[in-house]
């Protein structure tokens, strides 16, 4: 393993407990049971740093479950998690996690949301909030620090979540459909923010996604998942689009086209599956 | 729904006005020579009033009031302060939930009025039977509220708490503690309301001072002007509270959706 790997994956096996399906508690010893889901089987995969990965899928593939392998929210019941080189344990120190749902914290000001994750980290409240006017400036938020969450717009939110997580400076992003809840416009809007901010400083990101078109967008890789149960990786694909990108325009180009008609070729077949098993 | 501030204090005047110039009728107004609400059993407004202006222009009424507000603080803020720490306890220790479980629902069960007078054997006629009768009942709103607000701790939150690294301890005062005080601000109106619910009851079924003792000892005498005078003063003690309840809700409650929209 080399240590420039930021993400691998290794065999990974993902088995919910009938008795529980609580987060964390997929690690459960004893045969298996009836009533067992089986969400993820042997998925390998590997994200080098400073490289833009995302996982696409059909809904209800296991994606985010394999995100929160990466995070160390969850452990898998088999296989092998490793952080640049080291096998992780516990929670990921290096990544910084952006979720789907609303993950500010409703009784914390923006500013507050932004600098508490150095505050935690014993930085002092001053250059923490310093640190946090600078972040929110760059998310495009600059003066809505005094808001709270209830106060601001989906859109709005996403950024300070973007804020409260790049303050910290990690070498990985994890992201969950962080922008699944928004608007198209929106969404186009805020993965330019995104392409903006990680060509500053590039971290090895995972980008979880069910957009096809926002995953060929941002992404430096993209890989498909099959439909569950027993989902597992299916597919790896280059995107050989120019950088920088504009997430907007991008969608013009013919290359993008020609990526997009390859990789829904396949996904199309998991997607009509996933499909065929809820209709069923 | 849509009545003007102005109108809406009008007819909440208005209704005051019905309902004294029907008792003002009943009571001193003979009607085919008879007095439907006999001076006797219902006094009049008037003697009330004058009742409640003679009250306050001495000095016992504030000793009676002070009785009250002390014992209703006190029992609302060791009421409150138990419930806090034994609900978090108990939402963050399931066994210990489990256990206790069939006994905190027995004890909340019971009749709080039938501890009254064991709390004055134990604890004499002052103010401290009062107090403890007080914080049985704030205690158990209190608890089951920040039980509540510990357990529906939305996960997205602590999981995001805990990838921004923060601690066991950190975790507590960041996102645990707020959510479950976002709770027990919830039902503070309840809680307080129980506070004097109990130095009232208290007061009433034996003790020397406060207004649940006033408006008992009226009662003993058969003066019904005192004990209508005692309510009076009661209802508008309750109100002053609650204003000043709702006005430290919406201070401390500011990040809520609701709360801010009863502001604008």
């Amino acid at each position: 393993m080399k240590p420039d790997i930021a993400i691998s994956l290794e065999h990974i096996d993902i088995i919910y407990r009938a008795r529980t399906h609580a987060v964390g508690d997929a690690r459960d010893s004893g045969p298996a049971r009836a009533g067992d889901y089986h969400a993820v089987s042997q998925a390998t995969l590997s994200v080098q740093a400073g490289e833009f990965v995302s996982i696409v899928g059909p809904t209800g593939c296991g994606k985010s479950t394999l995100l929160n392998a990466a995070s160390g929210l969850l452990q898998p019941s088999n296989g092998d998690v490793s952080i640049f080189g080291a096998t992780l344990t516990g929670l990921n120190a290096q990544a910084g996690y952006l979720f789907q749902q609303d993950a500010l914290m409703p009784w914390k000001t923006a500013l507050e949301n932004v600098a508490i994750g150095l505050e935690v980290a014993g930085i002092d409240t001053v250059t923490a909030r310093d640190k946090a006017e600078h972040w929110l400036a760059q998310v495009g938020l600059q003066g809505f620090g005094a808001r709270y969450p209830h106060q601001m717009s989906g859109g709005q939110r996403k950024r300070v979540g973007l804020a409260q997580v790049l303050i910290r400076n990690p070498a990985i992003l994890l992201m969950d459909e962080p922008f699944g809840p928004l608007d198209a416009q929106t969404r186009q809007i805020m993965g330019n923010l995104l392409l903006t901010l990680w060509a500053q400083e590039r971290k090895a990101v995972l980008f979880v996604t069910h957009d096809l078109e926002e995953a060929i967008a941002l992404s430096d890789r993209v890989v498909i998942m099959s439909s569950g149960p027993k989902s597992t990786i299916i597919g790896d694909y280059r995107i050989d689009l120019a950088r920088p990108r504009d997430a907007m325009d991008v969608r013009l180009d013919p290359g993008f086209h020609a990526i997009h008609r390859a990789i829904w070729d396949q996904l199309r077949g998991e997607v009509m599956k996933a499909y065929q098993g809820v209709s069923a | 729904m849509s009545v003007s501030k102005r109108t809406l204090l009008a007819l909440q005047i208005l209704v005051a006005v019905v309902a004294l110039g029907i008792w003002h009728i009943g009571s001193s107004v003979p009607i085919f020579g008879v007095y439907f609400l006999p001076k006797f059993f219902f006094s009049t407004p008037w003697d009330v009033a004058a009742r409640i202006v003679k009250l306050f222009s001495g000095t016992l009424i504030w000793k009676h009031l002070g009785i009250t507000l002390t014992e209703t603080l006190l029992a609302f803020v060791i009421g409150a302060g138990g419930g806090v720490l034994v609900g978090f306890w108990f939402a963050r220790r399931p066994l210990v939930n489990a256990v206790f479980d069939p006994y905190v629902k027995m004890a909340n069960a019971l009749p709080r009025v039938v501890l009254a007078p064991i709390f004055m054997l134990w604890l004499g006629l002052g103010i401290w039977s009062k107090v403890a009768l007080g914080v049985t009942l704030v205690f158990f709103i209190v608890f089951f509220n920040v039980y509540q607000g510990v357990k529906e701790v939305s996960q997205t939150v602590l999981s995001n708490a805990r990838m921004l690294g923060m601690t066991e301890q950190q975790q507590f005062r960041h996102v645990y503690w707020p959510s479950a005080l976002s709770w027990m601000f919830s039902s503070l109106h309840t809680s307080v309301g129980f506070a004097l619910v109990g130095a009232v009851v208290g007061e009433y079924l034996g003790s020397a001072a406060g207004l649940g003792y006033m408006i008992h000892e009226a009662e003993g005498v058969f003066d019904t002007t005192g004990v209508f005078a005692g309510m009076v003063i009661l209802a508008a003690f309750v109100l002053i509270v609650d204003a000043i309840v709702t006005a430290i809700e919406n201070r401390l409650l500011v990040w809520r959706p609701d709360a801010a929209g009863r502001n604008a």
